[in-house]
């Protein structure tokens, strides 16, 4: 019985680009129907056609590109036939689409007023005033604070969240039927994508609208949408319910996304990352066969390379499709490829001390010249105490503007500490900047950095660039033995040796990274400091890049240092975790106390913020109210008492709480300590975050950190 | 100004030419020599490895532009005076400075020499002299924009790199040349330091360089915050390797069509000031020079091809440089 005509339906896709090297196909034999309330999730690796599809659903491929085959049917008309006035009509009226970029959708020279009332004075024909009423009432609908006041700013004058907020109640201010989301929440930070995502969820509902939601992030899938299709290079290779594709996967891509993912589960010594080898196939350099052909497990020569694979339905009515031959012979339920545990490393000597570091920064502005001047602080780091052994992961995790970035740049010596010690070894890195450093000083604390696309100089061969640290070093002297150093360095981050005549752009992403990784060890560190390393990484190279550097780490028994705001990641590979907020850590002890309660209320927060994509693990829920203070002008109290849940009210806000340390170290040396004025009773109360479904039981139901 | 450039995709147009090591090399194969004899007046024997390298050149450049016709048109209109200039002395030419035979009209023979572009009031051959000059304009309108890139773009990387005084600095000097008019800072300078090639070279420099410093700087800026100039100062390098090694080849994409562009405009420089009399002094061959002798007898209609001779060469000399900036914009904008 289908009656009821879907949203959205494509049948039989194929997109393709026009380019100089010939006609590149982006989609190819793609699928979707989408029902009447229904949301559906897209997810891919970058470069897999995602946005293309959802490009294509807008017919806004640009001059370059086309729906060179089949139909996009939008409530049972083919848009790939309409003319540019009627699909004028559609968009943004029947329509809508939010980007990743907030900032980049609104008009910078218009109030969010006048650009909110454009929609309905335009698709409507309402007068001005009523158009005005309707955005208002809509900006109330997304939950901003204070709509009046924002009505009347310019997008600069809001911040990333309450930007995309306010782009999707513009979206919405139409009532269209379908609404594209094209990674809503990839520049934000994750207790404000939290809030977003629980917007997301509820707008669906209350304004009965169809929702695509296309994201890389397995976890925001399953906390929005419906049914779920996962690309690989072009083509959908498996379609199902959440449930069905989360539980019972029948795709070796899938499975391979899902085993590159740090799920609570995993643990870095017995069930480590399982990274998808090699990399995604250039579009016009895909296999024959199966495209996902050499990078999988189950591939069979002969049969899998022979001809293009169908979807396939994979059981009588459940409406999952995979695009696989083997999908009926493989034995899902097996572990797959058995890897064997690593030895726990017994961290050494504490490497790095640091006591009371505190960086400010004094801001001068306003005044002509140099009169009138208004100078303020800005404490970018305030009270940074904790320790580091060799061979030890530590982790610091904060969200944007919390000074993890500022810290790191103390530490390297690009600024100097305004005041307290950084003792490294037996020198005190706390005043001295780079230049006054020591080259073997300067050699043995190095960094990895967060831009794969930044990290390298693209006007130097990577040889060049790793030789030029070894001999900056004093490692080697020799041309010969630099550059069988240089050959080591490539073979040690698993690159090829002819990569040393390559230049930068050669490279993937990924494969930069390794190089910047290599550049960071070719000094022989004692500890290196990793400024987000994986983050602009996808997913199957993330796995990759985050086991090599922790290889390397065993290895060489260096000490890591690891910046984060990736939870998840952190959870995997940490051993102490240091959370920091507005300058200052709220939270630190080894990373099973940090997971489990009891928490500081804003590690509870972000550790809830976190998307999982396991079905079997309940979240509570916890969403942040209000926007991360201005570092020039920080509560007077506890720097978190603004969006606290547990505020209490003369005291939070008024005094600076003092350091709790719940447990100590079985040596002593440090602890799990909270920056609270909570009672150790209310802490000690509070329930943990995760919980496997189906137990209430507090003890039961706790999900065994990794140890 | 073409502050435009600004927004410049950062490519790999180097890269992208067929082989930078040979080129550089013909390049200056063709040059030196060329300099040599034009500057310091050596013989004519010092052009003779030119002529080949520079239609060897020629062709190595056509096959590197050749995803953009305007870029080849371009080059074809540069290196046709390029090619002219290192030939002149060895082409069947009379002597330019030679008074023949006055007003003879293009394409007829006077006092049993014949004319090809006819010749002036004083009875020169004007195809000889319009050959001639295009050295002069080539030598001198290239010697000044390089001059004035080297100045530009060490003053630009140290305001950008170093930033906070020497910014401060080097920004205000720049903005008092830039609020002058360019012609008015031309005049004063070569004013006061007398009219000659060199002189010409000191006031493009004067002009040009606040304009090209600007552009470096806000590259640099923008540069300076990427994560490889990070590791730079992080593993301690001296300020000098950083503007130098990391900086300094990643601005040169945007600065190569640039300096295209202000290639032609110090080619109207130069020949303006020739015109006005404050550049290269007659008798020598020279187009402005042509064109300030020839402007008065060329008010009558049938002598207006003393004036149109050089005045389209220059027009021609100059085209080309635009159109090979426009080519070589649009070439790395396709990456």
């Amino acid at each position: 019985m289908d009656e009821v005509t879907p949203v959205l339906e494509c049948r039989d896709l194929c997109i393709s680009y026009k380019t100089r090297a010939g006609e590149i196909p982006a989609v190819i034999d793609f699928n979707l129907k989408l029902m009447p309330n229904e949301s559906h999730g897209i997810v891919g690796e970058s470069g897999c056609g995602k946005s293309t599809v959802a490009l294509a659903i807008m017919q806004y491929l640009g001059a370059n590109g086309y729906v060179k085959s089949g139909q996009i049917l939008f409530n049972g008309h083919d848009m790939t036939a309409m003319s540019q006035e009627e699909l004028r009509k559609l968009r943004g009226s029947q329509i809508a689409m939010v980007y990743q970029e907030p900032m980049a959708s609104l008009n910078p020279a218009m109030k969010i007023s006048d650009q909110l009332a454009e929609v309905p004075m335009f698709h409507d024909g309402t007068n001005e005033a009523d158009a005005k009423m309707k955005a208002l009432q809509m900006l109330e609908k997304v939950k901003l604070p204070d709509p009046s006041r924002i009505m009347n700013s310019y997008p600069h004058q809001i911040s990333g969240g309450q930007q995309q907020r306010v782009v999707i109640a513009m979206a919405l201010l139409s009532n269209p039927k379908l609404l594209l989301l094209d990674e809503p929440t990839t520049a934000l930070d994750v207790t404000v994508e939290a809030g977003i995502v629980e917007l997301i969820r509820d707008v669906a509902i209350e304004f009965n609208t169809s929702l695509i939601f296309i994201s890389h992030n397995l976890g925001l899938i399953l906390e929005t949408c419906d049914r779920l299709t996962v690309m690989y290079s072009g083509q959908a290779v498996e379609i199902g319910d959440i449930g069905d594709v989360f539980d019972t996967m029948r795709h070796p891509y899938t499975r391979g996304l899902f085993n590159s993912i740090p799920l609570p589960g995993a643990d870095k010594k017995s069930k480590p990352l399982l990274p998808i080898r090699g990399q995604l196939p250039l579009p016009h350099e895909r296999p024959t066969g199966c495209y996902f052909g050499p990078r999988c497990d189950f591939f069979e020569e002969g049969r899998c390379d022979q001809e293009l694979v169908e979807l396939e339905e994979m059981a009588e009515g459940k409406n999952h499709f995979a695009r696989c031959l083997k999908s009926r012979e493989i034995d899902w339920a097996a572990e797959q490829a058995t890897v064997i545990g690593r030895d726990a490393v017994l961290p050494g000597e504490v490497v790095l001390d640091i006591k009371d570091l505190q960086k400010h920064y004094r801001v001068e502005r306003g005044g002509l010249f140099l009169f009138g001047a208004e100078a303020s602080t800005v404490k970018a780091n305030e009270g940074i105490s904790f320790h580091a052994r060799e061979a030890e992961t530590v982790a610091i995790v904060g969200e944007s503007g919390c000074g993890k970035s500022t810290f790191a740049k103390v530490l390297m010596g690009l600024e100097d500490a305004t005041s307290g010690n950084i003792q490294f070894g037996d020198i005190e890195l706390g005043s001295l900047t780079v230049q006054d450093r020591k080259a073997d000083t300067i050699s043995k604390l190095q960094m990895v950095f967060q831009n794969p696309f930044d990290t390298l100089n693209p006007s130097h061969t990577i040889g060049h660039q790793i030789s030029r640290v070894i001999r900056k070093f004093g490692v080697e002297k020799e041309p010969a033995k630099v550059e069988a150093r240089v050959m080591e360095l490539l073979d040690i981050v698993k690159l090829p040796r002819d990569f040393a005549k390559r230049r930068p752009r050669q490279l993937s992403g990924g494969q930069k990274q390794r190089v910047g990784i290599a550049r960071a060890f070719a000094g022989n560190p004692s500890m290196v400091i990793a400024d987000e390393p994986v983050s602009a990484l996808d997913v199957s190279v993330q796995a990759a890049v985050t086991e090599l550097l922790m290889d390397i780490q065993r290895d060489h028994r260096t000490t890591l240092l690891f910046i984060s705001h990736d939870l998840s990641v952190v959870r995997y590979l940490a051993d102490h975790i240091v959370v920091m907020y507005l300058g200052q850590i709220m939270e630190q002890g080894r990373t099973d106390e940090i997971f489990s309660p009891p928490y500081h209320p804003y590690t509870e927060a972000l550790l809830s913020a976190v998307p999982v994509a396991d079905t079997s693990i309940e979240k509570r829920k916890i969403v942040l109210q209000g926007e991360l203070p201005s570092s020039l002008n920080p509560p007077k109290g506890c720097p978190f008492s603004t969006r606290c849940q547990y505020k209490i009210d003369g005291l939070c806000d008024m005094e600076v709480p003092p350091v709790r340390t719940v447990s100590m170290d079985v040596d002593r040396l440090r602890g799990h300590q909270i920056l609270c004025h909570l009672s150790e009773e209310t802490l000690n109360n509070m329930l943990p975050v995760f919980r496997s479904k189906g137990s209430s039981d507090k003890e039961e139901g706790q999900l065994e950190p990794a140890e | 100004m073409p502050v435009a450039d600004l927004e410049f995709p950062r490519s790999s147009m180097f890269e992208r030419l067929a082989k930078p090591k040979p080129m550089l090399i013909l390049f200056a194969i063709m040059w030196v020599p060329l300099t040599l004899y034009v500057m310091f007046g050596l013989d004519d024997v010092v052009l003779l490895p030119a002529i080949p390298a520079t239609i060897a050149l020629y062709f190595i450049c056509l096959w590197a532009f050749r995803e953009s016709t305007v870029a080849l048109v371009g080059l074809s209109l540069v290196f046709f005076w390029l090619i002219m200039a290192v030939s002149a002395p060895y082409l069947p030419l009379l002597d330019p400075n030679k008074p023949i035979a006055p007003f003879a009209t293009p394409w007829t023979e006077k006092k049993e020499t014949f004319f090809v572009l006819g010749s002036d009031f004083k009875g020169r051959d004007l195809l000889s002299r319009m050959i001639w000059g295009c050295q002069r304009v080539l030598i001198w309108g290239v010697s000044a924009t390089a001059v004035a890139y080297v100045v530009g773009t060490v003053f630009g990387l140290i305001a950008g790199y170093l930033s906070g005084w020497w910014d401060e600095v080097i920004s205000f000097i720049s903005n008092v040349f830039l609020s002058f008019p360019v012609m008015v800072l031309f005049i004063v300078v070569l004013n006061y330091l007398g009219p000659s090639g060199f002189n010409i070279v000191i006031a493009v420099t004067f002009a040009s360089a606040p304009a090209i410093m600007r552009i470096v700087r806000g590259l640099t800026l923008d540069i300076k915050t990427r994560d490889y100039v990070f590791a730079a100062q992080t593993r301690g390098e001296h300020p000098l390797y950083i503007m130098l090694v990391e900086l300094l080849p990643n601005v040169r994409g945007p600065l190569i069509v640039d300096a295209c562009l202000r290639l032609g405009y110090t080619t109207v420089a130069i020949t303006t000031l020739t015109f006005l009399g404050l550049g290269l002094q007659p008798p020598d061959p020279d187009w402005g020079l042509m064109i300030r002798e020839s402007a008065r007898v060329a008010m009558l209609w049938k002598f207006s091809y003393m004036l149109l001779v050089p005045a389209l060469s220059v027009s021609s000399l100059i085209l080309g440089f635009n159109l090979l900036a426009d080519g070589l914009r649009e070439i790395s904008l396709r990456d």
